[in-house]
């Protein structure tokens, strides 16, 4: 029994990873690569051996596949605008679009057309990541499991994580791109110059050049920390929020197969945490997005 | 907790969501958005300007109807006026017509009766010369008789 929930937790804690083994490389079910190539991983040992040409096929994939279909309905709706009474579908667009535009100037203080647009994908692409939490848990892998078996594979090997949002390297990649839009508009607006001296005059800004020239270093070390702590802080909040709801589901899922009173205590556990996930999946979309608004705002001031 | 490639291809799918958003999704819809509320403001104003129109235009017929109402009177106040003084120079004018028209029958009156006073002289005359020359047969001094005669038709 424990080894089955080992087993049920890691299989679903593992991603569907394609990426590139070396020759002469053991594989976990004993075959050696004859030559380098790229291949599905078997297991998670092997996602760590690949290193980083590897690609989390189901994570990237969903994310990617939501994100396209977000962008798809935004477009049919923009295609459809109109000054007219706006129906249904188009009220619903119009609803976020006013929200996002509204959260986007209050905590904005500048002209820039891309911070809106910038806002609302995320909410929504982070939104709709987070949600893929509330399907239960095995539903999708199952699924996954029975075409892969189809397709001559190890059902065994049939990885398949659907919360985007519990790979790290899902959030860091957007947080990231934020962090990377950051330094660009800093740089923009304040010069390399005004940037470089946001990043070595503060917080220790004294007349004296001898003394500032000593506190350089320090406010260099302070203010890069800080720097470098807004991208990371902003994916790992996201990651790990979603990392310990998929792991809550998880557990208790483990309750399944031990008894009908087990399963069915587990059934309204099920409901009850998805229930009050809804609020935490919401939350973390917002304040992924207000996170961004806010340092890309703050990129934007000129002191 | 691999790091690998998907996290490159997660930046590039968010590069590329963000700007197709911004190409394609925000500006059209946002823009619309901004016309309707414009469109609604403009109704919303014609609205207020049109209501307060009519109450003016309905303050205005009000006092129109009373100024006609009042002009009204007046006009029907002149026209009695008139018709009255019309009635009285009318009744002035028959009642001078009626004593002209007296006065001239009175004259015409006058003249006939002159004129059968005249008439009935000569006959009269006539009559009692061939009368008398009747009864006395005789042949009578016709001018002494008609002087007499004369003179009896003068009492007459």
């Amino acid at each position: 029994m424990a080894g089955d929930s080992t087993a049920y937790i890691e299989h679903h804690l593992t991603n569907l990873a394609y990426g590139k083994l070396p020759a002469g490389y053991e594989r976990a079910d004993g075959t050696v690569m004859s030559e380098t190539s790229w291949t599905l991983a078997q297991n998670s040992s092997e996602i760590g051996d690949m290193g980083f040409m590897a690609v989390h096929v189901d994570t990237l994939g969903w994310s990617v596949f939501i994100g396209m279909m977000l962008m798809f309905f935004f477009w049919r709706a923009a295609k459809n605008a109109s000054t007219d009474v706006p129906s249904g579908f188009q009220n619903f667009v119009e609803i976020l679009i006013e929200f996002v535009d509204n959260t986007v100037k209050e905590a904005f203080h500048g002209r820039n057309p891309l911070i809106a647009p910038l806002a609302l994908t995320i909410f929504t692409w982070v939104f709709m990541m987070n949600a893929m939490d509330l399907i239960p848990v095995d539903v999708i892998p199952a699924i996954f499991g029975l075409i892969f078996e189809a397709l001559g594979h190890d059902p065994h090997h049939a990885y398949m994580k659907v919360v985007s949002s519990t790979d790290v390297n899902i959030t860091m990649g957007m947080s990231i791109t934020v962090f990377a839009m950051m330094i660009f508009y800093s740089i923009k607006v304040k010069g390399l110059g005004g940037f470089v001296g946001e990043l070595t005059l503060h917080p220790f800004n004294v007349k004296n050049p001898v003394v500032q020239a000593l506190f350089i270093p320090v406010n260099f070390f302070l203010e890069i920390v800080g720097l470098i702590a807004k991208p990371i802080s902003l994916a790992l909040r996201l990651f790990g929020n979603m990392y310990a709801g998929e792991m809550i589901f998880i557990l208790i899922a483990l309750m399944f197969p031990a008894g009908i009173l087990m399963a069915s205590l587990a059934g309204v556990l099920q409901l009850g945490w998805a229930i009050f996930h809804i609020l935490v999946i919401t939350l973390q979309a917002f304040i992924f997005m207000m996170l961004t608004i806010v340092y890309l705002s703050m990129a934007h001031e000129d002191h | 907790m691999n790091i690998n490639l998907t996290l490159i291809g997660q930046i590039i799918a968010f590069a590329v969501f963000v700007f197709f958003c911004m190409k394609f999704v925000w500006p059209p819809l946002i823009n619309a958005m901004q016309e309707r509320a414009k469109k609604i403001a403009d109704g919303l104003d014609a609205a207020n300007r049109a209501e307060r129109d009519l109450k003016l235009a309905q303050e205005k017929a009000g006092s129109q109807l009373r100024e006609a109402k009042v002009q009204a009177a007046q006009i029907i106040e002149q026209s009695n006026k008139r018709a009255s003084k019309i009635i009285d120079e009318a009744k002035e004018t028959a009642i001078k017509e009626g004593e002209r028209l007296l006065v001239a029958a009175q004259a015409e009156i006058d003249q006939e009766v002159n004129r059968a006073k005249e008439t009935l002289r000569t006959q009269v005359s006539t009559l009692a010369v061939a009368g008398a020359s009747k009864i006395l047969e005789t042949s009578i001094d016709l001018a002494q008789h008609e002087a007499l005669l004369d003179q009896l038709a003068q009492e007459l």
